[in-house]
């Protein structure tokens, strides 16, 4: 099944890229396609124990996800420009280290997490060590936004409704 | 207007792209200098896409802006991963008992 | 059937309001990008330490790259044939591209930086600097 998947995805790549539809590059596209195919059938697609519906579900929460993502680098781009164009944005700045631990399992979870962060307003993600992320941020009350844990919340609705169950039950 | 459109664009991107060459030649550290590299960078990447649109050959620019932010991301992964190294790899992955955070709270 | 689809594009007009709008849409998104940009650039130079200028680098040159190369993609779509659509395509692919690589890559610079003992500015730091330049204009 996997298989099948990845070669459509590289087939379509092909199609983009090159832009012609005659015989001669569709079959070349079909060949180099079976070829990295069968070189590299186990690379994509990590956790290969999920059943299709899951999947299409996780497709279907990460498209909710991408807007409250955009929305968020709007905000932190206005926050950049306020900072460097404006003398009062200039003594705003008060860097520093925060600690946070988060309850997200698998890796592609945490990767997310560590680009959200990352372009979410005035923070940056420095260091993961297993479960502990170190978070530069660039003012006080960010970091008390960063502490509650909105972000954290919004990938665990995306990628891992286990978690936020959990909590709930331990609350 | 698509001509002069492009033509002003990319001349405000030339411009604007001086106070990153500052930072490149003045920058404290070696690392400021990558910085401005990587956003220098990817700004080539828009400039060669507006270069496509005056030659109307876009879609060949478009290849070769693909290939810049491809060999600026590896370059700037590259750089950051192997030339200034101090810890090795697995042993910074595992989790320490004392976070080491510089910046008292 | 593609070269049909080709054939009755072509036949609209590529001066109808539509596209006018469509265009006009891609001009202001250009420019947006460009405010996005002079905000990145003003901030690689006037904030105080590598981690700051890495806020101002990681963020701003992210979104001003998506919102240019987004803009041009609609500026240069004439009509509905195939080819533009592929070039529309082709241009959003860097874009997603760009959106996934650039936080990448600013992580592992800020990691290496950190891991090379470049010490990032405590509050105590930036109050004599601050302090500093004051007295300095103040002369």
């Amino acid at each position: 099944m996997y298989p099948i998947v990845i070669f459509i995805l590289l087939l379509g790549n092909w199609i983009v890229f090159s832009g012609k539809f005659d015989a001669f590059h569709l079959g070349l596209g079909v060949i180099s396609s079976l070829f990295v195919t069968w070189i590299s059938h186990d690379f994509l697609f990590h956790d290969r124990k999920k059943t299709w519906d899951e999947r299409m579900q996780e497709t279907g929460a990460f498209f909710q996800y991408v807007p409250w993502l955009v929305v968020e680098i709007i905000k932190a781009n206005m926050h950049v420009f306020k900072l460097a164009m404006t003398r009062k944005g200039y003594e705003e700045i008060a860097p520093r280290i925060v600690t946070i631990k988060t309850k997200l399992k698998t890796d592609f979870a945490k990767f997310v997490f560590a680009n959200s962060i990352t372009l979410t307003p005035g923070t940056i993600t420095m260091l993961i060590r297993g479960d502990v992320f170190h978070v530069h941020t660039m003012s006080q009350f960010l970091e008390d936004d960063l502490l509650e844990g909105a972000i954290e919340r919004k990938v665990a609705e995306v990628f891992e409704p286990e978690v936020l169950k959990l909590r709930r039950r331990k609350k | 207007m698509k001509e002069w459109f492009a033509i002003i664009m990319g001349a405000s991107l030339l411009v604007l792209m001086v106070p990153i060459l500052y930072r490149i030649v003045v920058g404290p550290t070696g690392f400021d200098r990558i910085l401005g590299v990587n956003v220098i960078g990817t700004k080539t990447a828009v400039i060669l896409v507006i270069i496509g649109t005056l030659f109307d050959r876009v879609d060949m620019f478009v290849d070769f802006a693909i290939a810049y932010a491809l060999l600026n991301f590896v370059g700037a992964i590259v750089v950051s991963r192997y030339f200034n190294r101090t810890v090795p790899l697995q042993e910074m992955e595992k989790p320490k008992p004392k976070p080491r955070t510089r910046a008292k709270t | 059937m593609i070269e049909l689809l080709a054939n009755s594009s072509v036949s609209e007009s590529a001066n109808s309001p539509g596209w006018f709008l469509v265009h006009s849409i891609g001009v202001g998104m250009g420019i947006l990008g460009l405010v996005f940009f002079l905000g990145t650039a003003v901030g690689m130079v006037r904030f105080p330490d590598f981690y700051t200028r890495m806020h101002a680098a990681g963020k701003g040159d992210t979104l001003s790259t998506m919102l240019m190369l987004t803009g041009f993609g609609l500026v240069m779509m004439e009509d509905f044939s195939l080819s533009s659509w592929l070039l529309l395509l082709k241009i959003l692919g860097i874009v997603l591209f760009i959106f996934i690589t650039t936080p990448t890559s600013s992580h592992a610079l800020m990691r290496a930086a950190f891991e090379d003992d470049e010490m990032p500015l405590g509050e105590k730091d930036l109050k004599k600097l601050r302090k500093r330049s004051r007295k300095s204009t103040f002369k």
